[in-house]
């Protein structure tokens, strides 16, 4: 009888930590922002940005960077969009048939994506006018696909939602600066404000820089100009953060 | 204990299960979704339709304030019927026009909004056509004389960003204030998008300049606003205050 209670028990310590194994994939408990874990969320931000070293999810960051409130706007689309999928794939990675797996991430991203989308017409419906189609191409933004090939299928739930939020915060920051730079050049104005003066359709009535002639930059709305301040971003980044250069 | 097979969801069975079972809860989230979220977006909706008839008057607001200024603004909304008479029955307001415009022609209604703005009256009629990829909506106001257009905005469902989906700018919009929808001799032919700088100053032939690589955009515009101001000319004819010289 002892030892029939004995081998119970010990199964129920296998079941135990097999589910275990199975929310986070790893024996031993780490603290929740651990060194580890805490480099899920900055590597994205610097040594492994998805925009200015994997170069993903550029047609978007050209797209949406002409203000800074649909990419403010975007930026937390993503961020939901990633994170969650993120959770959800590694949550279930381990009951996902392998042969549909690209399937089941699709119709993952692609459901949270209408979600993002429709709660959007209800409570932002400008923005979500502003962003058209876009909200629904973050489906086929290649960051969110590769974060769940790449890390959610292998990853506990909790290192994999980390590593969403850090990929995404990642990519909303260059969408941010690149916005920034565009609105402010390209229209004079951050979040709609006239922050350069006036411009006012007779030279004599405007105010602020424009009362000395300046005039903005019409290029900076135009998409090409996206891709220079990338560009420009990514040399900045480089030759201050030398082991991103390649070594031929 | 039964052992679990490694390679479980590897099969054919576990396979399709997962399928159907992924597809009913993915669904039913959705579909859940939608519907509580329906009221909310149709009122967004219906705010943005009378910003859009505001803006043609002249009377830019925020959509939030768009509903009062509507409601002082628009003294009437009336549907007309093939030959001009009023349809009692139906609410202009509601009435939809890319459902309409499907029915046969003694079936339709036609709204028309008659705004009262400082003593002015413009009556603001709503357009629906096709652009390069999908359908182009929009409404046009004209002044009393039922011939100068007062203000006019287009919105789109689905055409290329930076060309066709252009014709929702302001500086676009602008374009047809003050042109004539009626030639020289008398005959209703709208305003034409046509290429080339047809002289913006011009007003009185009935053409506005077009934009670069938006030409099929463009010519639905002008086919727009030709077939939709038709439909209004018996209801004008009918009207003794109006002034212009129909034929």
């Amino acid at each position: 009888m002892a030892i029939d209670t004995k081998i119970a028990s010990e199964a129920k310590e296998a079941k135990k930590k097999e589910m275990i194994l199975f929310l986070s994939n790893s024996e031993e408990r780490e603290h929740f922002l651990s060194k580890n874990n805490r480099k899920l969320l900055s590597d994205p931000l610097n040594d492994n940005n998805p925009i200015t070293v994997q170069v993903l999810g550029i047609c978007s960051a050209l797209a949406i960077t002409v203000q800074l409130e649909p990419a403010i706007v975007m930026a937390l689309a993503v961020t939901a969009v990633l994170a969650f999928s993120n959770m959800i794939v590694s949550l279930i990675r381990n009951l996902i048939p392998n042969r549909i797996r690209i399937i089941v991430q699709l119709v993952i991203v692609a459901s949270l994506v209408i979600l993002v989308d429709q709660i959007l017409k209800a409570y932002a419906y400008d923005v979500s006018k502003q962003l058209s189609v876009f909200v629904g191409l973050i489906i086929t933004n290649c960051i969110v696909m590769g974060r769940l090939e790449a890390f959610a299928l292998g990853n506990g739930v909790y290192k994999s939602f980390l590593d969403g939020i850090g990929n995404a915060a990642g990519y909303g920051v260059i969408l941010i600066i690149v916005a920034f730079f565009r609105e402010l050049l390209g229209s004079g104005k951050l979040f709609g404000f006239e922050v350069l003066g006036h411009k006012a359709a007779v030279a004599a009535e405007s105010t602020g820089l424009y009362a000395y002639g300046y005039e903005n930059n019409g290029l900076m709305l135009l998409s090409p100009m996206a891709l220079i301040v990338v560009g420009i971003i990514i040399w900045v980044q480089r030759s201050r953060n030398r082991k991103l250069i390649e070594q031929n | 204990m039964e052992e679990i097979p490694v390679n479980k969801t590897n099969t054919n069975g576990y396979t399709f299960m997962f399928a159907i079972i992924m597809v009913v809860v993915v669904a039913s989230v959705l579909a859940f979704t939608a519907t509580t979220l329906q009221p909310i977006q149709n009122e967004n909706v219906r705010q943005e339709k009378m910003q859009n008839i505001l803006a043609t008057v002249g009377i830019e607001t925020e959509r939030s304030e768009a509903e009062g200024l509507y409601d002082k603004c628009i003294t009437e909304t009336v549907a007309l019927k093939e030959d001009g008479s009023v349809d009692e029955k139906a609410d202009a307001f509601t009435v939809d026009l890319a459902r309409e415009l499907k029915k046969p022609g003694n079936e339709q209604v036609y709204p028309l909004y008659i705004a009262n703005i400082d003593g002015a009256k413009y009556y603001i009629i709503p357009l629906r056509g096709k652009g390069l990829w999908d359908a182009i909506w929009g409404y046009v106001s004209l002044k009393d004389d039922v011939n100068t257009i007062k203000g006019a905005v287009f919105d789109h469902k689905g055409e290329t960003p930076g060309l066709g989906a252009e014709i929702t700018q302001t500086w676009f919009r602008e374009r047809f204030a003050d042109e004539k929808i009626f030639d020289g001799s008398g005959n209703l032919i709208g305003v034409s998008v046509v290429k080339g700088n047809v002289g913006p100053s011009n007003k009185e032939d009935n053409k506005v300049d077009a934009i670069s690589g938006a030409t099929i955009t463009g010519n639905g515009v002008s086919d727009m606003i030709s077939e939709r101001l038709q439909h209004y000319l018996p209801y004008f004819k009918k009207q003794k205050d109006i002034k212009v010289a129909i034929q």
